[in-house]
């Protein structure tokens, strides 16, 4: 199946990867190569197989609601690059002249 | 036999029995470690100050008896370092994660520590467990010490290598589609991948959820029944994780009489390097000879596993690696606006092989694709487990190469992405089907380590390796490298 450009660029935009125009176009080549590989696939009908989603038989896994120790709000914020107060610091999302 | 060839359980004795002290476990696998790492590059991080510490606390507070309580006192471990750990640092082999030092540990390496083992350093791996080499590492190759000019194996290379070379007696490695059995095969080392929920995920950094598992590399099959004994546990922090009695302590001998082996047709076929076949179906013939009854069986949908697996994996990798976003952890690039910064972290923090699974998994998943590869790779997925579920109707254990041929030179599958995706051919079913598999080191050619895969039902690790054992028991006991490049 051939895979345009375009549509890496779409995907690349979907997986928030700003990917160079070197990047891209072998990208292109490389993800077309594993495509028409992965084209193998339809040799098989599937159409009365049911999909494996997980090969566990589990259901909903429940626990005790009970309170146990848990990270501290320094520990859990101590690997952030910018961290103010306790709280992750991220560029503004909101736009004042929107409204 | 020097302290240097000790497998972890005879490391343990000696402790328990106080004949040689932690202190004197931990400065031989430092020393080890600072002579032989250099070249081979298996450790990311090594502290010895906080290994040490430990190995002292050990000699200095604990009795005689309380050691004896320790499966595993005074033995050094090295840790995949996509396993999270509070003494040291976890980079997952990527760069955006430099620095990071997680606030808990792995629920693997609590049992491990727990038990006495003590945690000398984390091993490089390809970055996220994307690759088939660790050579896709954003800190460098790890080289194989059996030729340094030669691919470990990966993704977990720098674990199998600090085993071959006997830097430490055992590691931990995580497996999706072969990567604790395929560096195993090519460093000459045991390696299992147990039953998918047997060892608790919680703090093993996440590649694709639905298929990776932790499991044990070391030197001998007694080494891997008690380290899985002790990690293959429940865990409630892991909702996967099953509640099933643990594995016995020690394999429980096992007549190769008393077993049917199937072997399957098509793993057997073409592609195979002569030697491996050759090496191969010389030990089929040990067992052969050895009671074992061999019959051929047939796992007919093997050839759609790969192309099943690079849909299943990305999809799952592109959701699980959405979270490196800048904010809680890990590199972060200004941008214009938040999606900007989003954009310039992942672009320069990712590295090329783990974009393009985020690429190809993001494709599987998006708008318009979702029946035609991620749903039917999920079908296709029902049918090689139905493989095995015939398979196993017929015969205790499965044995096959583990890999088709001996290890690649450095550099060699660089340019083809899909080559080096085809090397998993032989590992991947495993985990599509969530069963246990074992690589067994049957001897070298050419200088090069050849491994034998055991593959048995859902939650068979116990007959595994029972007969992993019985197998070790005939053949002459494993070399180890000692030259090869890497000299004493």
């Amino acid at each position: 199946m051939n895979l345009t450009e375009k549509e890496v660029r779409h995907v690349a935009r979907l997986a928030r990867l700003a990917i160079s125009s070197t990047e891209l176009s072998e990208a292109t080549q490389a993800l077309g190569r594993v495509l028409d590989y992965i084209d193998l696939l339809n040799e098989l009908n599937t159409d009365a197989v049911p999909p494996t989603t997980h090969v566990e038989a589990i259901e909903t896994v429940w626990r005790q609601d009970r309170v146990v120790p848990s990270l501290s709000p320094e520990a859990a914020t101590a690997n952030g690059p910018q961290v103010s107060s306790q709280m992750f610091v991220v560029p503004k999302i909101l736009d004042r002249g929107e409204e | 036999m020097g302290m240097i060839d000790w497998d972890a359980v005879q490391t343990a004795e000696h402790v328990q029995r106080g004949e040689v002290s932690a202190v004197e476990c931990i400065e031989e696998a430092l020393l080890r470690i600072e002579s032989t790492n250099p070249t081979v590059n298996a450790f990311l991080h090594v502290d010895g100050e906080g290994a040490l510490a430990k190995a002292r606390f050990m000699d200095h507070n604990l009795t005689r008896e309380a050691k004896a309580n320790l499966p595993l006192a005074g033995v050094a471990v090295a840790i995949k370092d996509n396993m999270v750990t509070t003494d040291m640092p976890t980079t997952a082999g990527s760069k955006i994660l430099e620095g990071f030092r997680s606030p808990y540990n792995a629920t693997v390496v609590e049992l491990l520590e727990r038990a006495g083992a003590i945690v000398v350093g984390k091993t490089n791996m390809d970055e996220f467990a994307m690759g088939s080499s660790t050579e896709h590492s954003a800190y460098g190759v790890t080289r194989n010490p059996w030729d340094p000019n030669r691919v470990p194996g990966g993704s977990s290379g720098g674990s199998a290598a600090a085993v071959a070379a006997r830097m430490v007696p055992l590691a931990l490695g995580s497996d999706t589609g072969g990567s604790i059995r395929l560096p195993a095969s090519y460093c000459g080392v045991f390696g299992i991948k147990p039953t998918y929920g047997r060892v608790s995920r919680y703090g093993l950094i996440a590649y694709a959820s639905s298929l990776d598992q932790i499991g044990p590399l070391a030197r001998s099959v007694r080494d891997l029944a008690r380290t899985l004994h002790l990690i293959g546990r429940h865990d409630e922090k892991d909702a996967t994780s099953l509640d099933v009695d643990t594995i016995p302590e020690s394999p429980i001998p096992t007549a190769l009489q008393s077993l049917r082996i199937g072997l399957p047709e098509e793993y057997f076929g073409e592609g195979i390097d002569i030697r491996v076949r050759t090496l191969i179906e010389k030990t089929l013939d040990q067992l052969r000879e050895s009671g074992a009854d061999l019959v051929p069986i047939s796992l007919p949908h093997t050839r759609y596993a790969i192309a099943t697996y690079y849909l299943i994996a990305p999809a799952e990798a592109s959701s699980n690696l959405s979270r490196y976003d800048g904010v809680r952890y890990g590199l972060r690039v200004a941008g214009d606006d938040l999606i900007h910064m989003y954009q310039k972290t992942r672009q320069e923090g990712f590295g090329s092989e783990v974009k393009r699974r985020i690429l190809l998994g993001t494709h599987a998943l998006s708008a318009g694709y979702y029946d035609a590869y991620y749903l039917k790779a999920q079908k296709v997925r029902t049918l090689i487990r139905q493989d095995f579920d015939n398979a196993f109707a017929q015969v205790d254990l499965i044995v096959t190469p583990t890999v088709a041929d001996l290890p690649f030179k450095l550099g060699e599958r660089d340019l083809d992405p899909l080559q080096m995706y085809l090397t998993d051919i032989f590992t991947v079913t495993t985990n599509l089907a969530g069963i246990p598999g074992l690589s067994q080191p049957v001897g070298l050619v050419d200088g090069l380590p050849v491994g034998l895969q055991w593959m048995g039902p859902p939650l068979s690790e116990d007959r595994v390796l029972s007969a992993a054992s019985a197998l070790e028991a005939i053949l002459p006991p494993p070399e180890w490298p000692l030259s090869g490049g890497i000299q004493e």
